[in-house]
């Protein structure tokens, strides 16, 4: 079925909630498809599509809460589905926690969809795949990539009359471009609403240029280095921080935000008083829909501003409790900066480390967002200005929260994807001052 | 699993209205007990076969599966969450002209599974247009009609939810009692009712279960602003509900006083003594940084195994196939054919997809492959990779090893990571004894922080607990204990591996790999071993 219009899904998300006979009812109707093309070895190894709609129905008698999924929709389907639905509440346990469904909600609509990207043909796949392969063989140099595309549709209705409508389009690509003698790697990420801002040929270069640079690289001795980090290098250690801007645990005493003696530190100066983190979902270059996952209205959420805590993240449950408001989960980060380019960084350093990307990044100790992981993909030694010599990966140590309070210059934010990120991100190039790299790395 | 789906999963962050597409569609829990009759599955096969066939096929396999998941999710006094999932497919995979295609339907009639079969043979046409080397698959024998099952003695998707909502709400409030300020704790389990049939003659019906029942103790400070966990010390496992009933001759108490568990785990036990753990790391001193010989609990080097041996024998990793995302491997082919000094003498490692209790015992693969056991590194030497029937051949071996899985009917199956474990020493060593010969050491149990380099030299480990060892004594509880080391220096560092009676396994309900990503539940057994010399690192930070 795939991609249903407003009309239609309104339609079929309307008889669910007719159908229900439970205390309240909300629906929600999904529907995507996505494609992708993997390539390894400078062969493509993988390519496919994938299309699926479903519809999901949670239902309340009372604090018993009961949810049901399905991917048929004529008229026995809908009565099947909330029935179980149905069926599963009555059997549930209480929660009490339980929060009633949110009341008629008012949606700005964001520019979150696409038509160039909605209309990706395999053939483009394949020739995104071409164009990364192709320069790499005639110059020595060996592909690994991915690139995955999609659009869909998410709708949503309640029985306090609230409904939610949007289309929304994403493209992500990869590459990774090795040396034939292994000793050089280089990397490029690209994360776009737009396919049609995507030039491939041009991204590949840069994934080319670091493969070929970062051969022969020296060992320097682990310790404090002021780095570079590239937007990409930072964006996943600033959005591990974020899962972790929950309310609750900060006022249960486990969270870094956490008050000595109770309490949390909302309105405290934990950072440099140059970071400056909000969501948006109508940013222009990182729109994200206009609501959460429990159909809170998405609005402009200063989360970080000159450097205090502006808002923590309250669940409707904790909110309640604790007297304060939830404001719906960001599904994007933007984080100020400057003008500069990461170019521009390295030309105003006399001596330090540029790092093209960051990975496997783990919790080492929440109590202070204490970070590890690894340089990766093209890790360059700067002396006056100029990059010198490619050097060894290291890993490092360190917690996002004493980086952001080591700033030297912040750069123009760029959109970033990362893996692990549940996040649309607008990320600048940051220069840091003592960024702990504790060993080295013989990976290449 | 991607962080994001796993706290999406538990609750942990706002918004969770739906269980995740990637597990199917959700059910009533009697459903789970169902099953599909065997003759529809063979039926649906032979229909998916019969068109791979006729369509140029030279090869098909086609899989029917139906996969089953129950997630029961508590903290302190209180359920938050009960899901049960199904999902319910068949995925078809063909060799064209000399390469794969694969194609996939939610639609389980005869007609649907042909037409898919015809889709998997047209993408195998186009593929090897692009393709300079024609797939070359290592011989299987068909087997006929076959089934197994894993050996339970209590299939958990039959025990009632209320049951084990009160087994778990139990444990938390004897965490509680026990001095933990919060407590939560989860049982994901899982059936995995899978039928293989392909065109070498074989039409294989397995029923696969598998348990978890992770827990996290918090315990707070409120003065210093100080919070510690201690996670539980059970593995995930290969068994049914029968691994809860806490068995005496299957707990292991060591030299700290800490109790372990193997193949049956007492979750209520656990839970106090956590929740007393957590307390104790709250004052515990913090580690001085240097060199020191490591004693290793199998909870805890379970881990290392996984991260430091696993993941860098896996033959796709070596050849450059998940470049992109997982990485490639620094143990290439030339490192066997040199029989590359990968570990001590003390160093013998198996690949074994037979080991009962493990999470990747099964019969057959997911290309009908009979599993087995064989070595990986032997005598410190590495002797052998993992591979599948597309790449034996590359080895110059004339089988298959048996570890190809797919996550699900919709997944095309690829090489996944078998069962890797160290074997127990041959002398007879007790954990008391080894820590006896340990001048300057700390003694590690359980699994904490872990990451590792692209190339799988570089790793760094954390764990639940941490203790001292001077001149052969345990002499007290330290923490901010994270150890880094280089895969190959490590390995040849271990100078003493305990005899048989310790050996235990860990294990991963959730091991990522492939582009889309799949995941794969995996186990890796040892016994108490020690290494000398390994640099240790203090996490301690301080914000201000």
């Amino acid at each position: 079925m795939g991609i249903l219009t407003e009309a239609e899904a309104k339609a079929i998300l309307d008889k669910v909630i007719k159908l229900s006979k439970a205390d309240e009812c909300t629906a929600t109707l999904s529907g995507a498809i996505n494609g992708n093309i993997r390539f390894a070895l400078n062969n493509v190894s993988t390519s496919g599509v994938v299309t699926n709609t479903e519809l999901g129905v949670q239902v309340a008698f009372g604090k018993r809460v009961g949810i049901a999924t399905i991917n048929a929709f004529d008229d026995a389907s809908l009565e099947r589905v909330v029935r179980r639905a149905e069926d599963l509440a009555k059997l549930a346990p209480e929660n009490p926690e339980f929060m009633p469904a949110v009341g008629k909600q008012t949606y700005t609509p964001t520019n979150t969809f696409s038509e160039a990207t909605a209309a990706i043909t395999p053939a483009q796949r394949a020739e995104v795949a071409a164009k990364s392969i192709t320069p790499c063989k005639q110059a020595k140099l060996i592909a690994a990539g991915f690139l995955s595309d999609g659009q869909g549709f998410s709708a949503f209705a309640n029985s306090n009359g609230n409904f939610g409508y949007q289309k929304a389009t994403s493209v992500d690509y990869t590459c990774t471009v090795r040396t034939e003698d292994g000793r050089g790697s280089g990397w490029v990420a690209r994360n776009l609403q737009n396919v049609a801002d995507f030039k491939p040929d041009t991204e590949i270069q840069i994934a080319m240029k670091k493969a070929a640079d970062s051969a022969d690289a020296k060992a320097l001795e682990p310790g404090k280095y002021t780095v570079i980090l590239e937007p990409a290098a930072s964006a996943g250690l600033i959005s591990f921080m974020m899962n972790y801007f929950d309310a609750r645990s900060a006022d249960e005493g486990r969270s870094f935000l956490s008050k000595k003696g109770g309490g949390n530190k909302l309105g405290e100066q934990v950072y440099d008083p140059r970071v400056t983190v909000y969501a948006d979902p109508s940013h222009p270059d990182a729109a994200v829909l206009p609501w959460d996952g429990e159909g809170l209205p998405r609005k402009r959420l200063p989360i970080i501003e000159k450097g205090k805590v502006a808002s923590l993240q309250y669940s409707r449950y904790w909110a309640q409790k604790q007297g304060k408001t939830a404001d719906a989960s960001p599904g994007n980060l933007i984080m100020e900066g400057g003008s500069k380019s990461t170019m521009d960084l390295v030309r105003s350093t006399q001596k330090g480390i540029l790092v093209t990307r960051t990975w496997y990044i783990r919790m080492v100790d929440p109590q202070t967002v204490l970070l590890t992981g690894l340089t990766r993909d093209g890790t360059f030694y700067i002396e006056n200005g100029q990059i010198k010599y490619p050097i060894k990966n290291f890993r490092f140590n360190e917690s996002p929260v004493i980086m952001l309070n080591n700033i030297e210059e912040l750069g123009k934010p760029v959109r970033v994807g990362d893996d692990e990120s549940p996040f649309v991100m607008m990320i600048p190039p940051m220069k840091l001052r003592d960024f702990t790299f504790t060993s080295l790395s013989d990976a290449v | 699993m991607h962080r994001r789906d796993f706290l999406a999963m538990t609750g942990l962050t706002a918004g969770t209205l739906l269980v995740p597409s990637l597990y199917g569609r959700a059910v009533a829990a009697e459903a789970l007990q169902e099953t599909i009759d065997v003759k529809v599955k063979k039926t649906l096969a032979d229909a998916g076969l019969n068109a791979a066939t006729a369509s140029g096929a030279s090869y098909c396999d086609v899989r029917v599966g139906r996969y089953l998941r129950q997630f029961v999710i508590t903290r302190e006094d209180r359920v938050e969450n009960v899901v049960n999932t199904e999902s319910l497919g068949a995925g078809i995979r063909v060799i064209a002209d000399g390469a794969w295609g694969f194609a996939a339907t939610n639609d389980l009639t005869t007609d649907a599974v042909a037409k898919a079969a015809k889709q998997a043979v047209a993408i195998a046409k186009a593929n090897a247009k692009i393709q300079t080397v024609p797939v070359k698959l290592a011989p299987v024998k068909g087997v006929g009609e076959v089934s197994w099952k894993t050996p339970i003695k209590k299939n958990s998707m039959d025990v009632p939810i209320k049951e084990k909502a009160d087994r778990l709400i139990d444990v938390n409030t004897a965490a509680l009692k026990a001095g933990a300020d919060y407590v939560n704790s989860m049982m994901f389990l899982v059936n995995e009712q899978k039928y293989f049939a392909s065109t070498d003659g074989s039409y294989i019906d397995q029923d696969v279960h598998r348990i978890w029942v992770p827990m996290t103790v918090t315990a707070i400070d409120k003065q210093s602003g100080k919070f510690r966990t201690r996670d539980g010390l059970s593995a995930p496992m290969g068994l049914g509900y029968e691994y809860l009933d806490g068995e005496a001759k299957h707990k292991f108490t060591d030299p700290a006083g800490v109790t372990g568990y193997g193949l049956s785990y007492d979750m209520k036990e656990d839970a106090i003594a956590a929740a007393k753990h957590a307390r104790e790391k709250l004052k515990a001193p913090s580690v001085k940084p240097g060199k020191y010989d490591l004693v290793l609990d199998p909870s805890h080097l379970w881990l290392t195994i996984h991260e430091s041996v696993g993941h860098p024998t896996e033959l796709d990793r070596v050849l450059g196939y998940e470049a992109n995302y997982a990485g490639t491997s620094f143990a290439t082919l030339d490192k066997r054919e040199a029989k590359f000094q990968y570990g001590s003498e003390n160093v013998n490692i198996v690949a074994d997809k037979t080991q009962f209790g493990s999470l990747g015992f099964v019969g057959y693969d997911d290309e009908g492959v009979k599993t087995k056991k064989w070595d990986i590194i032997r005598d410190g030497k590495l002797v052998d990779y993992q591979a599948i029937r597309d790449q034996a051949h590359i080895l110059g071996k004339t089988e298959s090893d048996g570890c190809c899985y797919a996550d699900s009917w919709s997944s095309v199956q690829f090489q996944r990571m078998a069962n890797i474990s160290l074997e127990p020493g041959k002398k007879k060593l007790s954990v008391a004894d080894m820590i006896k010969g340990v001048e300057n050491g700390i003694y590690i149990v359980g699994d904490g922080s872990f990451s590792i380099d692209q190339q799988r030299y570089n790793a760094q480990f954390g764990g639940q607990l941490f203790y001292e060892i001077k001149n052969g004594k345990i002499t007290q509880m330290i923490e901010d204990v994270a150890y880094q080391i280089r895969t190959p220096e490590f390995w040849n560092a271990c100078s003493a591996v305990c005899d048989e009676s310790d050996y235990r396994l860990g294990g991963s309900f959730f091991d990522g790999k492939g582009q889309p990503g799949q995941v794969s539940a995996v186990s890796h057994g040892s016994s108490t071993s020690r290494f000398n010399g390994i640099n240790v690192i203090n996490t301690a930070r301080s914000l201000g």
